[in-house]
């Protein structure tokens, strides 16, 4: 008779295998689907009322906040795996395109509903450092939506590939300091968001010292 | 020694209290883009409509109630308002704690509608009912040699969620020069719209001193010092660099990390257009002359 640590580890074992069998049959343009649901689900609220009385503000961070969400939803799959056995490598490449959609919108509700004109945009670019910051991680993030896709992978080849997607590293810690300058006071949330990409990045250096070493 | 300043806007600028309730504001239209930078002051105010209650009361910035606009709306129905007494000491010639409506007695209530403008670039017209603080300073004597004021916020840790978190050193303090104190635009308000305040606007009395970034007219007020010395303010304490005594809003003066050169106005949705910012957020006429002499760029 299984003792009962072993049976709490045989049901954590079916949920595992659960999720995985559930994560095959899903397509990954499933992720997609959500996405942009999602993105245009929250303009609708801002459209309508349901943001507030001041709604390019609350969309500028509802967007923002989305985009670090994903950031580091990608930055978890290949720890999930390791840590739990859930397997959701299929959906990375699209949840980091996703990421990229959304932190897109961002950009365009701050560059033409907040800030309002091309001088204006270049100024804040580059006189405050937060913006340049916030910038920086989305230029970065360009070169990663442009070359995901089975075509440019193939072309890459899959070292040179991976090597330029290590990119996603910086995006979000750069993302995750632009949130944590902008707010004013001492606020929880940005600093949560940093803490867990660091230790999500620290994890990682970790396991590669450690195959290195092995 | 009311009444001493008259309203640019008038009482017809207010919307009626029946209206102001089911009331949306007409989108974008009412004020023409661009059309403020060119006509200039005289034509901004006369184009200037009072935010509706309902965006008055929804979009707040009062950190010791959570540091989203809508927390304070969500949490400060914890806050006690009664009963509510004032300390009032320093160099004052009838010091105490002032039950509130001891400390008001006699003093008359005016109607001020007046723009106010936060520093993180919104605005709001506000149609506040108070009394001016000349007033009350003059009921407590200010002694000779008394240079400032300064006002200190309830605290009241079980009911604040922006206490618990430690968002600023709470109790939120404040403070003026002692001429800026006394000037008749500078009022303590203890009504909007002719009704109570709402606790998230700063019940039961709050300053309001229109020209400066909102954040210096500090809410829900317990306490309140003469001092012949610059008084600690809260976000200066927080941040020196970002925030100053002063706080005069000044479209020249850029906080550090953003431009203070134009602003948004509240209630104009999703494709609300930006409008330029005014000197002393268009009271300039009215309080110029208090820094007359003074590098703005330096006492910011």
């Amino acid at each position: 008779m299984p003792t009962h640590s072993e049976r709490k580890d045989l049901l954590l074992m079916d949920i595992v295998g659960y999720i995985n069998t559930a994560a095959r049959r899903l397509p990954a343009w499933t992720v997609y689907i959500v996405c942009s649901t999602w993105i245009g689900w929250l303009f609708y609220l801002a459209l309508t009322g349901g943001l507030g009385v001041e709604p390019i503000n609350a969309l500028e961070r509802e967007y923002g906040e989305l985009g670090l969400k994903l950031l580091v939803a990608g930055l978890l799959v290949t720890p999930l795996r390791k840590w739990t056995g859930v397997n959701l490598l299929k959906f990375r490449r699209a949840i980091g395109v996703g990421a990229f959609f959304v932190i897109l919108a961002h950009f365009t509700v701050w560059a033409v509903l907040d800030v309002q004109t091309g001088e204006r945009v270049w100024t804040e670019i580059v006189k405050r450092p937060y913006v340049t910051i916030g910038m920086a991680a989305f230029v970065l993030m360009i070169p990663l939506a442009v070359t995901s896709n089975d075509l440019s992978l193939r072309k890459m080849g899959a070292a040179s590939w991976r090597k330029l997607h290590k990119l996603s590293f910086p995006v979000a810690v750069l993302g995750a300091v632009h949130y944590l300058w902008l707010v004013k006071g001492f606020q929880i949330e940005p600093i949560i968001y940093l803490a867990v990409i660091l230790s999500l990045i620290l994890a990682r250096m970790k396991w590669n010292r450690a195959r290195a070493v092995a | 020694m009311a009444y001493r300043w008259t309203n640019t806007l008038t009482p017809a600028d207010v919307t009626p209290k029946a209206a102001y309730l089911n009331r949306r504001r007409i989108l974008a239209g009412t004020v023409g883009l661009g059309a403020i930078g060119l006509a200039g002051q005289a034509a901004a105010k006369d184009e200037l409509e009072a935010n509706t209650l309902e965006e008055i009361t929804s979009y707040n910035n009062y950190y010791e109630f959570g540091t989203g606009k809508q927390d304070p709306a969500r949490n400060a129905h914890q806050l006690v308002t009664a009963p509510w007494s004032i300390k009032v000491d320093g160099m004052v010639d009838n010091p105490g704690d002032y039950a509130l409506a001891d400390l008001l007695d006699g003093l008359t209530v005016e109607d001020r509608i007046y723009r106010f403008r936060c520093v993180e670039a919104w605005s709001m017209v506000i149609p506040w009912n108070g009394i001016e603080l000349a007033d009350i300073l003059n009921k407590v004597g200010v002694q000779a040699g008394a240079k400032y004021v300064a006002f200190e916020t309830v605290v009241q840790p079980e009911n604040m969620i922006g206490v618990q978190r430690r968002v600023l050193d709470f109790p939120y303090v404040e403070g003026l020069r002692l001429d800026e104190a006394m000037h008749p635009l500078t009022i303590m308000a203890t009504g909007i719209y002719g009704g109570p305040i709402a606790n998230q606007n700063g019940a039961p009395i709050r300053l309001v001193v229109p020209w400066k970034y909102g954040f210096k007219s500090i809410k829900s007020i317990v306490g309140i010092t003469l001092t012949d010395e610059e008084p600690p303010t809260s976000w200066n304490k927080a941040n020196g660099r970002e925030y100053g005594f002063y706080s005069n809003v000044n479209p020249q003066v850029d906080h550090p990390r953003w431009s203070q050169a134009s602003e948004r106005r509240i209630g104009g949705g999703l494709f609300a257009p930006r409008v330029d910012t005014l000197m002393f957020n268009g009271y300039e006429e009215e309080v110029a002359s208090l820094y007359d002499g003074m590098d703005l760029a330096e006492f910011y």
